[in-house]
């Protein structure tokens, strides 16, 4: 009886979860529409701070993981393309990857763990020192003040550390077809043939999309949090499995939809 | 009205007037609903029943807006944004409702923190001061938009005898020089007695409001047995 009243628990608490997202999303749309009519009402230095801390600090940490991404897909790749003496397709199949799936997803996985989970701290210490009920009384919307900066930077950084991990990936796969001697002329020049600018758009909007979405439930996860002991922390794991998990179900929504239109 | 939240009433016909003006300490043991009274008062909770005018006006959805221009608020924990400067934590409701200039807002700022003897730190973040030093600071953002009522939620919580003190002497001053209204969350009585024009006391077993006067008729009132011993530090 308690296995089922603690599944329904999580369900609800999950719905609920959902719907408060649903709800600043809303709020956030409300505030970006009127922006161009008040943008003085943005808190530029705010974004400035979220969007350092999400691109600039996180960009080490991003090349080494698409690097690493790189080198791996690399390597297990050429080993069976190999015995059929066409491993110079690791490359076709790395810019593909890379750019249409692996990048966006990864970066935002990246970006989830790191920013996510700091916007759900940052935001869910405001609330228990009460922060976020002085803003309200003083008539200023925690979305405004809040979510929107930190949102836009997550929107922000997600492209452009996005095409960091993609050039690392590739530079990883370049140095493993270069010990399989793989000329780099050759490497390149097939990577160069696979992508085009569509398909390097549809990864930077991809990203941004995504950026969006770690953005928003981070700093919903922020703003739910609990005045206990473990609040901010409960808040902080929230934000990166619900990010991931947005991600993760947006991009096969998006998987499926590109299939179908062919694209 | 009722005060609770949705699904828990925390507190049954609940009736007071202040006075503008007024020093009005909402008292009673720990849990017995007075934060829970203030946060409908600022607008953080509606109301489960009954009706509540702060400034002359009902709150409701609708004026809510213009509602937040008349009161301040100090938190408990002086809800101080960590990522400003005391300075710019004075500023922030001025630049966003003021309307006035960058010079003049600054200006306002600097003599507000003159006000609670912190132009000293005027630079510093809450992090670098004291406890009884942000609640200062919170003071003076409540009051930079020349609210009509301010509210304090337990000032002297958390400090020394000496600051806690020298919180109250602060509160009467700006009483005396500004004639706003105050309404204090406290159980402390030494403060109490100290800044208290009126109070109301409240009692988390008959969630009820049991007495309504000011200090020292409620200290030396024969009627309740709870206001008495309350009054005197629990004995009987």
């Amino acid at each position: 009886m308690k296995l089922f009243a603690s599944i329904g628990k999580g369900w609800l608490d999950g719905l609920w979860a959902f719907h408060d997202t649903l709800a600043v999303l809303g709020e956030t749309v409300c505030e970006v529409l009127a922006l161009p009519f008040r943008p003085r009402r943005f808190r530029l230095r705010d974004f400035l701070v979220a969007f350092q801390r999400a691109s600039f600090d996180g960009l080490p940490i991003c090349i080494g993981i698409g690097f690493l991404l790189g080198l791996i897909l690399a390597f297990e790749s050429a080993a069976a393309l190999r015995t059929f003496g066409v491993e110079t397709y690791v490359a076709d199949l790395l810019a593909i990857g890379l750019f249409r799936e692996l990048g966006p997803l990864v970066t935002a996985i990246i970006l989830a763990g790191r920013s996510g989970s700091a916007f759900a701290a940052e935001i869910g210490t405001m609330k228990v020192d009460e922060e976020l009920d002085a803003l309200t009384t003083m008539g200023l919307p925690p979305v405004r003040f809040l979510v929107l900066p930190r949102t836009f930077a997550a929107v922000f950084a997600m492209p452009a550390l996005t095409i960091f991990v993609e050039l690392a990936g590739l530079v990883g796969g370049a140095i493993v077809l270069k010990m399989m001697d793989v000329p780099g002329a050759v490497y390149w020049g097939n990577v160069s043939n696979t992508t085009d600018v569509f398909m390097i758009v549809f990864s930077l909007v991809k990203a941004a999309f995504f950026g969006l979405l770690v953005g928003l439930v981070g700093c919903c996860a922020g703003m739910r949090t609990k005045s206990t002991a473990d609040g901010v922390g409960v808040a902080a794991t929230a934000a990166v499995v619900g990010g991931i998990v947005a991600v993760a179900v947006s991009d096969g929504i998006i998987a499926v939809i590109c299939y179908f239109w062919g694209v | 009205m009722d005060a609770g939240y949705p699904g828990a009433v925390i507190l049954k016909d609940v009736s007071f007037e202040v006075k503008r003006g007024e020093i009005f300490v909402l008292l009673g043991g720990s849990g017995c609903g007075k934060s829970t009274i203030m946060k409908h008062m600022i607008g953080l909770n509606p109301v489960l029943a009954g009706d509540l005018t702060v400034a002359g006006e009902r709150w409701t959805a609708k004026n809510r807006a213009a509602l937040c221009r008349k009161i301040g608020v100090m938190y408990q924990s002086g809800a101080l944004f960590g990522s400003m400067t005391c300075l710019e934590n004075v500023l922030l409701p001025l630049e966003e409702f003021s309307g006035l200039k960058r010079r003049a807002r600054e200006e306002k700022a600097r003599s507000l923190l003159a006000d609670v003897e912190l132009l000293d730190a005027a630079h510093k973040m809450p992090s670098e001061i004291s406890g009884g030093m942000r609640k200062r600071v919170a003071i003076a953002r409540a009051m930079a938009l020349d609210p009509e009522v301010v509210f304090l939620d337990e000032p002297s919580a958390g400090l020394d005898p000496i600051t806690s003190s020298s919180l109250d002497d602060l509160v009467l001053r700006l009483r005396s020089e500004r004639n706003m209204t105050f309404i204090v969350v406290s159980h402390e009585l030494p403060s109490i007695f100290k800044i208290a024009d009126r109070c109301a006391m409240f009692d988390k077993a008959r969630r009820a409001m049991i007495a309504l006067g000011t200090p020292d008729g409620l200290r030396n009132s024969p009627g309740d047995e709870f206001v008495r011993r309350f009054f005197n530090r629990g004995e009987k």
